[in-house]
Order: C-alpha cells, then structure tokens, then sequence
C-alpha cells in the first residue's frame, strides 16, 4: 500500500463523481423564466469531497477488513458490559435517576420529543419480535400501528371512551390483524413475506384515507382526549410529563416481556424458524403457530403504541401511516442490532432525536438520514450493539469438578 | 457502590433540579416579543412553507426597524413542521416552551389541527396564511384560531356556482386528490351541486397522486358525459389531467381551485392550460402593498415570491397591528384587537370575525388566457 | 367496446413503463437476491438528466425529436453511472453481510438520492419540453392513443426483445444466467461475478431511464419524488410476475397496467392501488412464487 496509489485511485474516484454529479449539481434550469444556471462551484466541492472522502472510505474498509480477522475471538465491548454487574448495575442506576428526573430538568419540548423516542423504542421492540427473532422481514408494520391508533380515534369520537378502556382493545385488534395478516402469508417465504406485507400496509391506509364514512378520510380526526390521570383532568405540561412517565412505564414492560420471551419456549422457536425454517419444522416445531405468535405478539405493540400516539397527538390522519414510517421502524431494529433490545432503545434515541436537534439542518437531515443508514450498513452490518448469540462453551474441568458448563448469555 | 450515601444523592437530586429552574426562569425574561413562523419548511411541501416564513422576515425587518411593537422589537422564532401531524406538535411544544405567545402558521391543515391543541391550552394566538379546511374556524373547538385565507367551503360555493349559473352545465364530475383539502373541497362541491337542483354530479372519484398516468380517469370522465370537471387538488395532477383530457379533443370545461391558481400550473400544461377555470384570492395585483411586496421580494432573494407568501404578509401584519392596537400581548386583548380592528395589507383592508376567519379576504374565479389567469368579472 | 379498447390500451402504457423499470428490480433481484430500493430513484434521475439536458438544448434553439433522443442517451449513460456507483458504494461492501444488511442499504439510499436531488435540484414539479411530433396518422385515433402512447409501447417492445436475446445468446448474458443460478459454481467456471452483477445494474439501470424518459415526456412533469411510488409498483410487478424472471416481469408490469386501468375505468380510482396490492397478495397466496417464476425446490 503506497500512499501514492492510494492518491492515484482517490483522484480517479473525484473525477468519476464530478462526472456523475455534473448534470444534477451544476446545472439548474429554470423552466419558467427559461434561465440556465451554471453552479461551477458546486463542481470544486463535489471534486475535493469526493477525494477526502474516498481515502477515508478505503482506509476505513480496509481496517474493517483486518479487524475482523483479528479480532474474531474478540467479544464485544458491549457484551462485556452487559457481563459485569460491578459495571452495569451501577450504569443502571444513574440512567433510571436520569430517566426520573428527566422532566424536571428539560423544557416540555424537551419531554416531548423524548416521549415520541420512547415510543418508536416500544415499536422497535415490538417489530423485533417479528423481524428479529422470528426473521421474518414486514414492510407494513405501521399497518399495525395504524390499526391502534385509529381504534381509540374512533371510539373515542364516537363513544367517548377513555384511554385506559381503549389500550387493550386496540391491542386485541391489532393483534387480531397480525393474525390475519399472517394467515395467507404463512407460505411465503423472504422477500415475497416483505413485498405482501408492504402490500398489506399500503392497503390499510388507503382504506382510511378514501372510506370516510368510516374514518372521516384523509382529514382525519381531531380532539381526541389525552390519557387521564385517575380521572383528573391534566394541564397541558402536566399532561406531556404525565405521558413522558407512561411511556416510560410501559417501556420498561415491554423490555421485561420480551425479555422473558427471548427466553421461553416460544422465544427459542423463533429463534430456531429465524435460523432454519426446515430444520424448525423437523424438531417439531409447529410453524403455524409460531408464525402466527410472532405476528400478532408484534401487532400487539404496535396496536398499544397506536393508542398512545392518538391520545399524544390528539389527532390522527392517514397520513401518518406511511411507508416510509415502517421504514423508519424497520432502520430502528437493523441500526440497533437485529434482537438486541439495548441497540432498539440506543437506534431509536439517534434516529428519532438527532432529526429534532438537526433542526437547523432542517433541509439536509434526510440526506444525512439515509447517507448514515447506508454508513452504518457498510461499517456495521450487525448494528450499533450486535444481539448476542446464546452460545455454550465447553471449559476445561478444572479445580471445580462441579462447573461442567459455563453459560455465558 | 453497593452502599449509596442517601444524602449525597439527595444533594445531588437537589442541585441538578435547581439548576433546571433556573434554566427555565432564563428562558422566560425576555425583552423581545417572539412571533414564531411554522410550516413546512424542508421536504417535498416546502414551496409551500417557505414563502411565509420570508414574507414574516420582510414585515418584521420592516416594523423593528420603526422601533417594534409596544417598544419591542420582534423576534422570528421559526420551526419546520414538515406538513406531518406528528412532527407538528413536537414544532408547538417547542415553540410554546420558547415563550411564543403568536404563530403565524401551520401551513397544512392536518399539521395546524394537531399543533392547535397545544396552542389552545397554551394561550397563543395562531393566523394561518393557508389552512382551508372549514372546521378549523367553524366548528368553534378553536378559538385562538385566525387565518386570512378563506376557506374551503367558500371557493366551492364559487366554484359550483360559477359552473351552473354561468357555464350553465347541466353534468359535473368531480375527482379529488385524495387528499385533506382536495378531498375536502370536492365533498362540498358535490353537496352545492346535489343542493342546487341544476345540475348533477354524474362522476365523483379519487385520483392517486404521483400514479404513472391518468388515462383511465380521463376515459372514465368522457363516458361519463360530463360537460365540467369540477378538480380539487393541487397543480401537478391537474395538468396532467388537463393535458390528458385535451389530447384527446375533449373540450370539457375545467374548474379548480387556488392550488392550481398557480403560474407553474400554466407552464407546466402549456397550452392545454388555455380555458381553464382557477378560483383564487381576489386579485391583488393592483393593490399598491402587494406590488410593493412582491417588488422587495424579487430585490431580496431574486425571483418571484411563492404560494401563500401575501396570506403570510397579510397575516403577520394582523397579528402586529393587533398588539400595537391592544397595547400589550395579553391573550385575550389581541384576541380582541384581531377582531376589532382593520388592518392595510396586501390583501386589502382585514379584519377577523368572530369564528376567526378573515372578512375582506375572497375568492374570485380566474381563466387561463394568453398564458396567464385572467380574472373574471 | 370502445370505452373497453381505451382502458385495455390505457393499461398497455401504464403497464409498459412499470415493466421497463421492473425488469432492473427482477435482474438484480435474480443475481444477488436483494431488493434493490433505490432503482426507482435511478429511474427518477435518469427522467431529471434528460430534462436538464432537453431544457438546456431547448433554450438554446433546438428543438423535436433529435432532441430527445440526445437526452435520452444522455440520461441512459447517467443512470448506468449512477446505478454502477450505487451498487460499489451500498451494495458490493456487503456480499457477506446478513439478507437485511443490503435492504437496509438500499433503503438509505433511495432516501439520500430523493434528497440530494432535492436539495441540488428544486421540490417543485418541472415541465418536460414537448418534443415528440405529432404524428398525422394517429390524428384520427387520437382519443385512444397519443404519439406518447405508442412511442412507450413500441419502445418497451423493442427493448424487451433485445434484453431477451442478449441474455439468451451473448456471452456476458450467458455469464448472467449462470451467476444467477449459482454464484459460487459461477465463479468456478471462470466467470468475473464482480463484473456481471456491476453489469447488471447498469444494464437494469439503463432500462429505468428510459422508462423515466418516456414517462416524463409523456405526462410532461417530472418533480424528485415520481420514483419512489413508480419503484413501489414496478416491484409489485416484478413479484406479480415471479421475481428473477425476464418475462415475467414484463407481463407482471402489463398485469398490473391493465388491473389499475380496468379497476379505475369499472369500479373506482379510490380503490386503485388497492386492487393492485390484492391482486399481488392473492396471486402469491395461490402461486407464491409470481405468475412465471419457478418455486425452487428446498434442499436440504
């Protein structure tokens, strides 16, 4: 590896993108006024980005490269975070302090925008379950959301029922959709799984955008009553700390539930239909069913979740529901480590709040957006903290006779 | 650190909330009064969020530059709301937590319904420059709730009937977008006509936004046999449509609404754009204010201004005149001051009404003629 | 029966261009099994290079069909170089990465795309310059197809029978075929499967734009965001028609062109993507591998 070569390819590499780029850069027309307008400064920058950015590209390919041949053995930071109690239960507590005493120290913007992380924590989690663990890859996922949050809209503007009576219904019915979203997809297999459940997704909001006899179409619907405090009506600020607080509590049992899954016996069969679908089936497996748990076990959050974006925003319209909202979801769980529930939690805090603080960068934050999911796919491909593998090492038997095993998770 | 010293946590626990109060009391003392701007900002729909936000740089730079509001200056607090619900109400949290007491904003309907919830419990006084949508003002829920826009219900009164008593047309289709003010709009189109017991709405469909091409629609509306289009919805569609409907020598008329009153629309169609009907604001053009306006738009940023910037213009006005008339920024004196005083503006002499919607603002129809929309007298 | 031969052919130049970005989905998908997101962003920028260069001849004094050829090769050689790129920057580093590493890739990709021609470029929609000649012969048939019209059918055609005898007889579509059927066994043979899949983006990419420039040209208005719904459907199609197949791809765009039409013409354009999306998930319900794809068989 010379250094002259290296210089070599880079210069080549500037030239090819101050190539590609020439039309859309430096050119600009304007079909109105029939002006044409030459940017030849945006040429220059194209030119030495492109060189200083294809150097730091290859070096740091070929550092990965390296690394994971030498560090094969090497157990991840993370792991061995999570391995010590003398270093996470510490940890643990200053983040729950933090956590209690967030509201108190930050402006309601502040709580706000946090209570919006916390739920696409909760959706990431939920769509884990799916795509995670049971590997199976859903592009409508928001489908589900959907399906919440317009159970407790509806109701709500109809009967006027309150949001604790409706939280569990909208997850039934979310999870009754998982279910028959899962039915006819039970044969199909990867990427056609993916394209009918975006299908599925597309479907639904559509209905809710053009049956407006049913869901008051694309103009939504709006006064939807935020969640009450034991019958208390809550001030504004008061009732965004007070949802802060629910999210905060519904969290942490979502992370205990799935948690326990991880661990169950249907947890293990998904992870075993995740690993090899044949080979589930022939241990005795019954795939159906375990199919059918993951999606509407997955369902059920999104369905809470639903409910809980109604009663936050007041307000619900299809056009929430989207694609690219299930996109986001779908970056949240890969960005964070596929199964990994820490790497959810630390995904959807960058994802969603790195937009809120960009602000300033309002016009470049999506191109930044997809530029890092791109970043982290090539550097990182198994996510900010890697999901770690349940594995059984045999030890040497050595002054304890008794210690055959040694589990390490 | 098995063993914590309560105590010392509990200092802890105390000095880093202090220290939040004390972070809040800065916030609060303040010598300026903020007028916050929110819309679309970035994103597919900022050509229609950003013309206000220039047009509330221009009357702020002018009025602190006359020494401010009440001894005041202005300051633009100005936040993206993307036109999505979701991110809307994170946008007034902020703003609200910033101490902003006046919106100029939303720009989307669906954003300013969700955002008004804040807004409401909070006391502050919000103007649109372009949410339509009728409930917005008459369903009453929103009384900190002004715009200087007419609403939706008024251009498709103009609409309807500008297609039955002078066009005279006896079969109407009417399509949408599908959208939140498309859709809105041609709802209550199909009720004046259905109401008007002269004509009859012989189509009413959705198109798909973005859809490859409008073939089938423009089939569909032919063997429908309607002799008027009645189209809510913005302008890319539109021209598709219209260009559609002409190349295949259908001479049906086409009436929309001012999301397609726009001269991209003309450009973009060329010259199937010819006849068409747009209803928009009342024509402007001759209205000293708006040329001055429009004239230091071009100086400033070089090119003409975009959608809704003279509703922006109009609208911060408003809402400034209203806290010199008033003579503070309690909310419920400029309440009274939006409703009680007119105020010159590009948009002629405004002033709200009681449902806050603006008397003085209207709607006329427009045809394309030569390449330009005309208005029709 | 007239209303009847409008829609069929209304549906025969949607489904046209559905099919011509939908091969680009199928021949990707075919040699490296990844759902390539960012090809309806191709798609969308070869429509954007054509109208720089169209408007850029235009304002000059030239005008007709010339024209737009000269765009359209433009934009055919840009959309390859953009599709090759692509493909080197998101995809190439992660051969060995898990199957989702790579959708998520091209998911952030099709984002970074939308946005940079966003911001390099304008949200607002743009006119596409007239330049296909009227055509005096199709005067009288004008209400059933335009000149636009026809140009879209003929050239899908065209292009079709091409792609399909260049795989079928050339060397590189021999060593396409083979890299699609077994990677590993390819390269054993002797074939550069670096270099065929870059092939096959360019070739998959070339095909998007002139889809772009056809579409573009015929509806007359291009903005930066007609390529991902474009891209949405030319995948359903793909799907429809079994993923990894030619043909199939081809009749899957025609099937979905004339579900939409027929959909829109007899019951509702409200519903019109919903049917489409039906019709995907009941054809994989009962045929889960597409309309002409084969179902492999599982070994284990």
């Amino acid at each position: 590896m010379n250094i002259f070569s290296e210089l070599k390819k880079s210069l080549i590499v500037a030239l090819w993108f101050v190539f590609l780029t020439f039309p859309i850069m430096v050119i600009r027309v304007n079909t109105i006024e029939k002006i044409i307008e030459w940017r030849w400064r945006n040429m220059l920058i194209i030119a030495i980005g492109s060189f200083l950015v294809s150097l730091l590209w290859r070096y740091l390919l070929t550092r990965k490269q390296t690394q994971t041949d030498s560090q094969l053995e090497k157990r991840p930071l993370s792991q061995l975070i999570f391995e010590e109690p003398k270093v996470y239960k510490p940890i643990l507590v200053l983040i729950g302090l933090f956590v209690v005493i967030f509201p108190f120290i930050f402006s309601s913007y502040q709580i706000n925008i946090m209570t919006t992380a916390l739920m696409y924590v909760m959706l990431g989690l939920g769509l884990n379950i799916v795509v995670g663990l049971a590997g199976l890859l859903d592009l409508g996922y928001v489908a589900f959301y959907a399906v919440g949050a317009y159970t407790y809209a509806l109701i709500n503007h109809h009967f006027g029922l309150g949001f604790w009576t409706i939280l569990p219904v909208g997850a039934l019915l979310a999870a009754f959709f998982g279910i028959l979203l899962g039915f006819p997809v039970l044969r199909l297999r990867g990427d056609y799984l993916a394209i009918v459940t975006l299908g599925f997704g597309e479907i639904i909001r559509l209905i809710l955008e053009n049956w407006n006899e049913f869901s008051f179409g694309p103009s939504g619907i709006a006064h939807i009553s935020r969640p009450g405090f034991m019958g208390i009506n809550l001030n504004l600020n008061e009732s965004i700390i007070y949802l802060y607080y629910l999210m905060i509590f519904f969290c942490l049992i979502t992370i205990f539930v799935i948690n326990r899954l991880q661990n169950s016996r249907i947890g293990r069969a998904w992870i075993a239909l995740r690993e090899d679908e044949v080979a589930c089936q022939a241990m005795g497996i019954d795939k159906t069913k375990t199919k059918l748990t993951a999606f509407a076990l997955g369902a059920t959050w999104a369905g809470m979740v639903g409910v809980i974006f109604a009663a936050k925003t007041t307000f619900v319209n299809p056009a929430s529901f989207t694609f690219l909202e299930s996109a986001m979801i779908l970056s949240i769980v890969v960005l964070g480590g596929m199964g990994s529930i820490v790497g959810v939690f630390i995904a959807a805090m960058i994802l969603i709040l790195t937009p809120e603080y960009l602000r300033a960068f309002s016009n470049y934050r999506m191109l930044l957006f997809g530029a890092v999911m791109v970043l982290m796919m090539v550097f990182r491909p198994q996510g900010i903290v890697p999901n770690v593998r349940r594995f059984y090492r045999f030890r040497r038997v050595t002054s304890n006779p008794g210690n055959l095993y040694d589990k390490s998770s | 650190m098995k063993k914590f010293d309560s105590r010392k946590v509990f200092g802890l626990c105390l000095i880093v909330l202090f220290s939040g109060f004390l972070f809040a009391g800065i916030g609060f003392a303040s010598e300026t009064i903020k007028l916050g701007v929110a819309g679309a900002h970035s994103g597919d729909l900022a050509s229609y969020g950003l013309p206000t936000v220039k047009a509330a740089e221009f009357v702020v730079k002018e009025i602190n530059a006359k020494g401010g509001v009440l001894g005041k200056q202005i300051e633009l607090v100005v936040e993206d709301d993307v036109c999505k619900p979701e991110v809307a109400t994170n946008t007034a949290t902020k703003l609200v937590s910033q101490g902003v007491k006046f919106v100029i904003g939303h720009i989307c309907s669906g954003a300013t319904k969700s955002a008004l919830g804040i807004y409401k419990d909070a006391k502050v006084i919000v103007i649109s420059p372009s949410a339509t949508n009728p409930e917005l003002t008459q369903s009453g829920a929103y009384p900190n709730f002004y715009r200087t826009i007419a609403s939706d219900d008024a251009q498709a009164r103009l609409e309807v009937d500008f297609a039955v008593n002078k066009l005279k047309v006896k079969k109407i289709a009417v399509l949408h977008d599908k959208g939140d003010y498309g859709k809105g709009l041609a709802e209550y189109a199909k009720k004046f006509i259905d109401s008007s017991n002269k004509a009859s709405v012989v189509l009413f469909e959705g198109i798909t936004p973005g859809a490859v091409d409008y073939s089938a629609v423009v089939q569909k509306i032919k063997r429908s046999g309607a002799e008027a289009v009645i189209y809510g919805g913005y302008h890319p569609e539109a021209s598709s449509i219209v260009a559609q409907m002409r190349k295949k020598k259908m001479k049906t008329y086409f009436i929309s609404d001012d999301g397609v009153k726009d001269i991209t629309f003309i450009k973009v169609a060329g010259k199937y754009a010819e006849g068409v009907y747009a209803t928009g604001p009342k024509d402007t053009s001759k209205n000293p204010l708006a040329i001055a306006a429009n004239e230091l738009h071009k100086k400033t940023h070089g090119s003409d201004p975009g959608a809704f910037f003279l509703n922006g213009y109009a609208a911060s006005q408003a809402v400034l005149n209203a806290i010199q008339k008033a003579g503070s920024t309690d909310y419920n004196a400029v309440s009274n001051a939006l409703k009680a005083h007119f105020v010159e503006t590009p948009l002629g002499k405004i002033k709200f009404d009681k449902k806050g919607d603006a008397i003085g603002v209207g709607f006329s129809i427009y045809q394309v003629q030569k390449g330009a929309y005309v208005e029709i007298k | 029966m007239e209303y009847f031969l409008e829609l069929l052919l209304g549906g025969l130049t949607r489904g046209s261009i559905y099919a011509l970005i939908a091969l680009g989905y199928t021949m990707v998908y075919g040699i490296i099994e990844l759902i390539n997101f960012a090809h309806g962003e191709i798609y969308m920028i070869g429509a954007f290079t054509a109208l720089i260069i169209a408007s850029v001849l235009t304002f000059h004094g030239f005008t007709g069909f010339s024209v737009l050829i000269l765009a359209s090769v433009v934009a055919v050689i840009y959309s390859a170089a953009y599709g090759y790129t692509v493909e080197k920057i998101a995809y190439k580093p992660l051969r060995q990465a898990p199957r989702l590493s790579p959708l998520i890739s091209a998911i952030g990709m099709s984002i970074f795309l939308q946005n940079y021609v966003l911001i390099a470029q304008t949200s607002d929609f743009l006119p596409f310059p007239n330049l296909i000649p009227e055509l005096p012969f199709l005067e009288e048939y004008s209400h059933i197809m335009g000149p636009a019209q026809l140009l879209i059918v003929i050239t899908t055609a065209v292009v079709t029978i091409i792609l399909t005898l260049f795989i079928k007889f050339t060397k590189t579509g021999k060593a396409m075929r083979a890299t699609a059927q077994d990677r590993n066994m390819a390269m054993l043979m002797g074939v550069n499967v670096n270099k065929i899949i870059s092939n096959t983006f360019i070739i998959g990419s070339a095909l998007a734009a002139i889809g772009g420039v056809l579409i573009a040209s015929h509806i007359g208005r291009i903005n930066f965001y007609i390529g991902f719904i474009a891209g949405i459907k030319a995948f359903t199609a793909a799907v429809l028609g079994g993923i990894g197949s030619i043909p199939g791809a081809v009749l899957g765009g025609l099937v979905l062109g004339w579900t939409e039409s027929f959909a829109t013409g007899y019951v509702s354009s409200d519903y019109e993507d919903v049917f489409a999306f039906l019709l995907l998930v009941l054809i994989l319900i009962f045929r889960p591998a597409g309309l002409l794809g084969r179902s492999a068989i599982q070994k284990v």
